[in-house]
């Protein structure tokens, strides 16, 4: 079993330890730490995005309406949909962040 | 007077990101039954207590959400009634010819002025595995997981709730049994009922359109509703807060979320609505008692979290 990676919020400072099977958002909440908000923890909301501005990491199934597939590659995703690979640092993203992210995901019509 | 018109919830088309993932989640866990997968992937499900083919639409795609949610009417003179109403209300409305959607017939579909699409349809297949008829069991086989009985109603958000409420209101015959009004006489959040439950729709109002609060099951019992706590406990699944009561409704309920991030809730209870019942009205300075009645306070995600 790997050793746990270290979280750390650029934010505020706060650490916490994090196994590569658990994402980063669910670690933080099971230790009792508030640095990132918790919405649904199931990749839906995009109220936990993040960008990780240093490390490793694995994303699970993510709304491509909160994180369109062009800008993962810039470090941006839901913390609860992040798996650590190494040690990580991370930063919430920002009210203008949000704004470059944000797309109308044309899934949506496709529905009928 | 029995009901004529819109008789209830029909089916409601969410999209999921992992099909699997999913079908964990409402079949093993709510324990809806699945009837059948479509050629393009779309899985339909139903309760065990639904007669009706199904209840539940799964999509796969790359957002979660609702596609469409629908109704059912009395039958089909009653359809084109309706289709009427709306066309002379200035509803555009587009008819689906039957075979559009497996088991149903023609159906009606109109975009709300919250931006949300509905369906209107009178002809459904009945599915075998549904409530026996002739000296009838409790069920074909004990249910499942939270034993939820049916697919109950949504909470939607959106913009113009008071278009959509007049909408439902004076063209399709549904009525407002509870509301929470601002100071400023503006409704924030209104509960319609097309029949005698407490609701069959909710509506509150938010900055977007077409946004899914969340997609209810019904359980029996209180006993049920932390039997289904337990299960998402035993299963590590996202819940969002409860077992709690609602003021609203009196439902006793858990929220909590599917693989995706869309909000689910199974609630029991909830009082009987007769047409001639004064509408309920709830003030914003006692909104958390009007959504978590045991909390008294509503948490973050009650107005943040949608999909
Ligand atoms: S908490 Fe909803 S996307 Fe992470
Ligand atoms: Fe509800």
């Amino acid at each position: 079993m790997v050793e746990p990676h270290t979280i750390e919020m650029e934010d505020c400072g706060t650490q916490f330890r994090c196994p590569e099977g658990e994402g980063v958002l669910q670690a933080m909440e099971r230790q009792g730490r508030r640095a990132i908000p918790v919405g649904c923890r199931n990749g839906g909301c995009g109220l936990c995005l993040v960008k990780i501005t240093e490390g490793q990491f694995r994303a699970g199934p993510m709304s491509r309406r909160h994180v369109p597939a062009e800008h993962s590659e810039q470090g941006f995703a839901l913390a609860c949909r992040v798996y650590p690979q190494s040690d990580l640092r991370l930063r919430l993203a920002t009210v203008s962040d949000r704004q470059s992210l944000q797309t109308e995901c044309p899934s949506g019509q496709k529905g009928r | 007077m029995a009901i004529s018109g819109v008789l209830r919830p029909g089916y409601v088309q969410v999209r999921v990101l992992d099909m699997k993932a999913a079908l964990e989640h409402y079949r093993d866990r709510i324990g809806l039954d699945v009837v059948m997968t479509g050629d393009d992937g779309r899985v339909y499900l139903k309760a065990y207590d639904e007669f009706d083919h199904h209840s539940l639409i799964l999509r796969e795609a790359d957002e979660p959400g609702m596609d469409f949610m629908s109704f059912k009417v009395m039958n089909e003179g009653m359809l084109d009634e309706l289709h009427e109403k709306l066309l002379d209300g200035g509803v555009a409305v587009e008819e689906i010819s039957a075979g559009g959607m497996p088991s149903v017939g023609r159906r009606l579909s109109f975009i709300a002025p919250t931006g949300h699409r509905f369906e209107l349809f009178a002809s459904i297949g009945l599915h075998p595995t549904g409530p026996m008829v002739n000296n009838p069991e409790l069920w074909h086989a004990e249910p499942r997981g939270m034993r939820a009985l049916r697919f109950d109603h949504c909470l939607l958000y959106g913009d113009d709730i008071d278009g959509a409420k007049a909408l439902f209101m004076d063209l399709l015959g549904f009525a407002v049994t509870e509301q929470v009004v601002t100071p400023d006489g503006t409704v924030i959040a209104t509960f319609l009922s097309c029949g005698m439950k407490a609701h069959d729709l909710a509506l509150v109002r938010h900055d977007s359109k077409g946004k899914l609060h969340h997609v209810s099951f019904y359980l029996e019992s209180w006993h049920d509703v932390g039997h289904a706590a337990d299960i998402m406990s035993r299963y590590n699944m996202s819940v969002d807060i409860g077992p709690t009561r609602h003021g609203i409704t009196r439902g006793q309920t858990i929220y909590f979320f599917d693989p995706s991030g869309n909000r689910n809730e199974v609630f029991a209870g909830g009082y009987t609505f007769y047409p001639d019942h004064p509408v309920r009205t709830w003030s914003t300075d006692e909104v958390g008692k009007a959504i978590f009645y045991y909390e008294r306070a509503l948490n973050d995600r009650f107005m943040t979290v949608v999909t």
